[in-house]
């Protein structure tokens, strides 16, 4: 199993990507790593470009993932994977949620959203592995799982077993919402070879 | 690693730092909210045992954590960086009496600024109010270092500074639970010469500071806080709080003096690290705090001729500052829109705002909230904001500067929680002084910006308990001001004609511009009406577009499009609302003059 790693997550504040970090951060301690994730609250969450860092390891003392050592990347939206590509390498993977969520200056007609933004990654060699989250969520009759998607496509690329994960929405997700998350959990891995 | 044991928790720091306050016993805390400090005071309220309150601003917070303190328990104030600056009054003087419980008092710094006006480097504090001050490094060490904290404070009978930054109080980590100290009864003590602070008794208190920092100094020296990580020695370095996570991971294999009391340095055990070691390195954020007082212990070492002393680091920054060689290529950033946050779909504050923006005259003098966004385009209709309560006496102060020339220009924002922290004061000022400026506080019964604490005008205390609530109108009307007008902002005509008339008075005004906010649990349980857009109707005028709305969006088309959609042909584009986000607030089927924008249910 590979013993350390790090994992970017980004979006747009307000999207959830809470849940998706807090899940994948709890599957790698009970793999039996050391993690530490990093958030920022406030003003950056109101609609703005937000980011969460999760590294792995034996033993992690930062926080922060270093630009240019993001593993993989988890995306919530198509301008916001490509937002952060300093932080990747080439053998980085990109899960993308091909959501556009328009900026301001976009959405007043002061800027245009970037043709063909993803090709920008995979012109650089990344693997990017772009789904449309919301269209498999709603299969599952509950968009909110949107996020639980992405992160059973991005398990793909962990060394965890797929049950850490499940077991993890067991003991973390109430009661009634846990069969629709594992089911969208799988929904998601399954989309995914990696 | 399992968190399935109950003593083993995965916490961000602030929670870490809520458990560890209540472990070492805490019985009173006080604080204002403030991005990165807010959640302690959040997670704290939920524990047995502890009273806890949300202050009007971090000088009250602070002076209740003392009064805990004269009656004999362990008190715990929370601000964030610039907060100290309120609270700076009574920190200095608690400096001179201590305390009877164990006091200690918590700043969370915001180097880069993600959720601030400055960086300011509170460490300084320490040095200025001859006060110790710890400094953790993740949420782990928070906790534990928070017991320390108290212990200090009783053993050398003085307030303990306790300093994190974002990167510890919005950082999860591994934390392991311990159980709660036993407590100590209150009681009354009079002691005047302790508690008095007049010149006499101050005189008296003033020399026994310089002992306590003595006693500090020598037990800096032994302290487990302080502690040298043996490595290779080519290269040493002495650093603290988070700088310490980076040096250990650009340089894993080097000698580390790591110090967890950032004040007073223990000089002899960095005399003995600096003699070990060829070369001494300091790795800080911000200000060349260590550094300064190493210099001036007359040890040669390196600090800011290598590190950034702007903004956070990071490993990679640490690595390049020091070897530039050893880091590789990075892919270059990509050029994209910027993606600012931005007021909510149906956010009061908007609607407020987008008139200001239409009043060419007025010079808004703005604050610290969620409301500071109306800065933003296409609003653009804020011109000043520098501190907490500051709209109120910048627009005073211009327009006393300015005499008639100011005259029906001059308008101060600012939020509900904002006026009562240090609005207030502003105002009495305003009225007794003879203002013809215009106040406007934006009421959305809730301290938003920091996550929706309560206030002492929202009706609710720390624990969501029903609580007594300031009115405002009747608050403005007892200090003098004869105008006072509430408007509803989503009206936008009613408040457009509101602000023409208050602001061209040539007396201090006040305008309560009230709606809650949309995020509110009762707001987002609320079945609101959802706004439509009739693309047939549209005519591409964009009057929409200028409320910078994000559930409403431009779409450009070409020519031969927009016949095809049988628009003029000179058409550039239509808008459309996203009725997933659109919160129903109205305010742009106001704007729309050609209705194209109307409820849903009426089609």
């Amino acid at each position: 199993m590979k013993q350390s790693g790090n994992i970017l997550f980004s979006g747009v504040g307000g999207q959830g990507i809470l849940l998706a970090s807090e899940l994948t951060a709890y599957a790698q301690l009970a793999a039996g790593f050391d993690v530490k994730k990093s958030e920022v609250h406030g003003m950056a969450q109101r609609g703005g470009s937000v980011v969460a860092h999760l590294k792995y390891g034996e033993k992690v003392y930062s926080p922060l993932i270093d630009p240019g050592t993001a593993d993989i990347q988890v995306a919530f939206e198509e301008m916001e994977a490509a937002r952060y590509l300093p932080y990747l390498h080439r053998d980085s993977a990109v899960v993308v949620n091909t959501q556009k969520i328009l900026p301001p200056a976009v959405a007043t007609g002061k800027a245009s959203y970037p043709d063909n933004i993803l090709d920008e990654l995979r012109n650089r060699g990344i693997n990017v592995v772009a789904l449309d989250a919301f269209a498999v969520a709603r299969e599952m009759g509950e968009l909110r799982t949107a996020n639980v998607v992405m992160v059973g496509a991005m398990s793909n690329f962990l060394a965890v077993t797929p049950q850490i994960f499940l077991d993890v929405i067991d003991q973390k997700v109430k009661e009634q919402f846990r069969e629709v998350n594992k089911n969208a959990f799988q929904a998601g891995r399954d989309l995914v070879h990696a | 690693m399992t968190l399935n044991k109950k003593e083993t928790l995965w916490l961000s720091g602030n929670e870490a730092i809520a458990l560890g306050a209540w472990e070492a016993g805490v019985q009173v805390a006080s604080g204002y909210p403030g991005t990165p400090s807010t959640e302690i005071m959040e997670n704290l309220s939920t524990y047995a045992d502890v009273y806890t309150e949300w202050a009007p601003n971090e000088k009250v917070g602070l002076e209740v954590a003392i009064g805990a303190s004269f009656a004999g328990v362990r008190a715990l104030a929370t601000m964030k960086h610039v907060g100290m600056n309120v609270a700076a009054d009574p920190l200095f003087t608690a400096s001179y009496t201590g305390g009877r419980g164990g006091l200690v008092v918590l700043t969370a710094d915001d180097p880069e600024m993600h959720s601030s006006q400055n960086e300011q480097d509170n460490r300084n504090y320490a040095f200025a109010a001859k006060l110790p001050m710890l400094e953790p490094s993740d949420p782990a060490e928070a906790k534990v270092m928070l017991l320390r904290a108290f212990e200090l404070s009783e053993e050398l009978d003085t307030p303990v500074l306790f300093r994190i930054t974002t990167r510890i109080a919005h950082v999860k980590g591994v934390v392991q639970k311990s159980d709660r100290v036993a407590t100590s009864d209150p009681s009354i003590e009079k002691m005047p010469g302790k508690f008095v602070m007049l010149p006499g008794p101050a005189r008296v208190r003033r020399a026994v500071i310089e002992k306590r920092m003595q006693s500090l100094r020598e037990l800096a020296e032994t302290l487990d806080e302080n502690r040298v990580e043996e490595g290779t020695v080519t290269r040493g370095f002495i650093t603290s709080g988070t700088s310490y996570n980076y040096v250990k991971e650009a340089f894993p294999d080097a000698a580390v003096l790591k110090l967890g009391m950032v004040w007073p340095l223990p000089e002899q055990k960095i005399r003995d690290f600096a003699q070990k070691v060829d070369e001494l390195i300091i790795v800080e954020e911000l200000d060349p705090f260590l550094e300064t007082h190493i210099k001036a212990m007359g040890i040669h070492c390196r600090g800011k001729e290598l590190i950034p002393s702007q903004g956070e680091l990071n490993s990679f920054i640490v690595r390049k500052s020091i070897d530039p060689d050893s880091v590789g290529q990075l892919f270059e950033p990509l050029d994209l829109p910027m993606r600012p946050p931005n007021m909510c779909a149906g956010c009061p504050h908007r609607g407020l705002f987008y008139c200001l923006s239409r009043m060419k005259d007025v010079f808004v003098s703005g604050d610290i909230g969620c409301y500071t966004l109306g800065f933003l385009p296409p609003l653009s209709a804020m011109d000043t904001c520098v501190c907490m309560g500051a709209s109120v006496t910048i627009a005073h102060g211009m327009s006393k500067a300015l005499g008639k020339e100011g005259e029906g220009k001059m308008v101060a924002v600012l939020g509900d929680s904002t006026f009562i922290h240090s609005g207030i004061t502003g105002l009495i000022n305003s009225v007794y002084n003879d203002s013809n400026s215009t106040v406007i506080i934006v009421d959305n019964r809730t301290t938003a910006m920091t996550g929706h604490q309560h206030n002492p005008a929202s009706g609710c205390n720390i624990k969501g308990e029903a609580a007594n609530a300031i009115n405002f109108e009747e608050l403005c009307r007892a200090v003098g001001v004869k105008r006072v007008v509430v408007v509803n902002p989503h009206d936008i005509d009613e408040t457009r004609k509101v602000l023409k008339e208050e602001i061209a008075r040539t007396e201090t005004s006040v305008v309560i511009s009230r709606a809650p906010c949309v995020l509110l649990p009762e707001e987002v349980r609320r079945k609101k009406p959802v706004y439509w857009t009739n693309l047939d109707n549209c005519t591409g005028c964009t009057a929409c577009i200028r409320l910078g709305c994000p559930a409403i969006s431009w779409n450009p088309i070409t020519p031969g499009e927009s016949v095809e959609r049988g628009y003029k042909e000179k058409q550039k584009g239509y808008s459309m609302i996203n009725e997933v986000q659109c919160n129903g607030c109205g305010q742009c089927a106001v704007l729309c003059k050609f209705d194209a924008i109307t409820l849903k249910e009426d089609n």
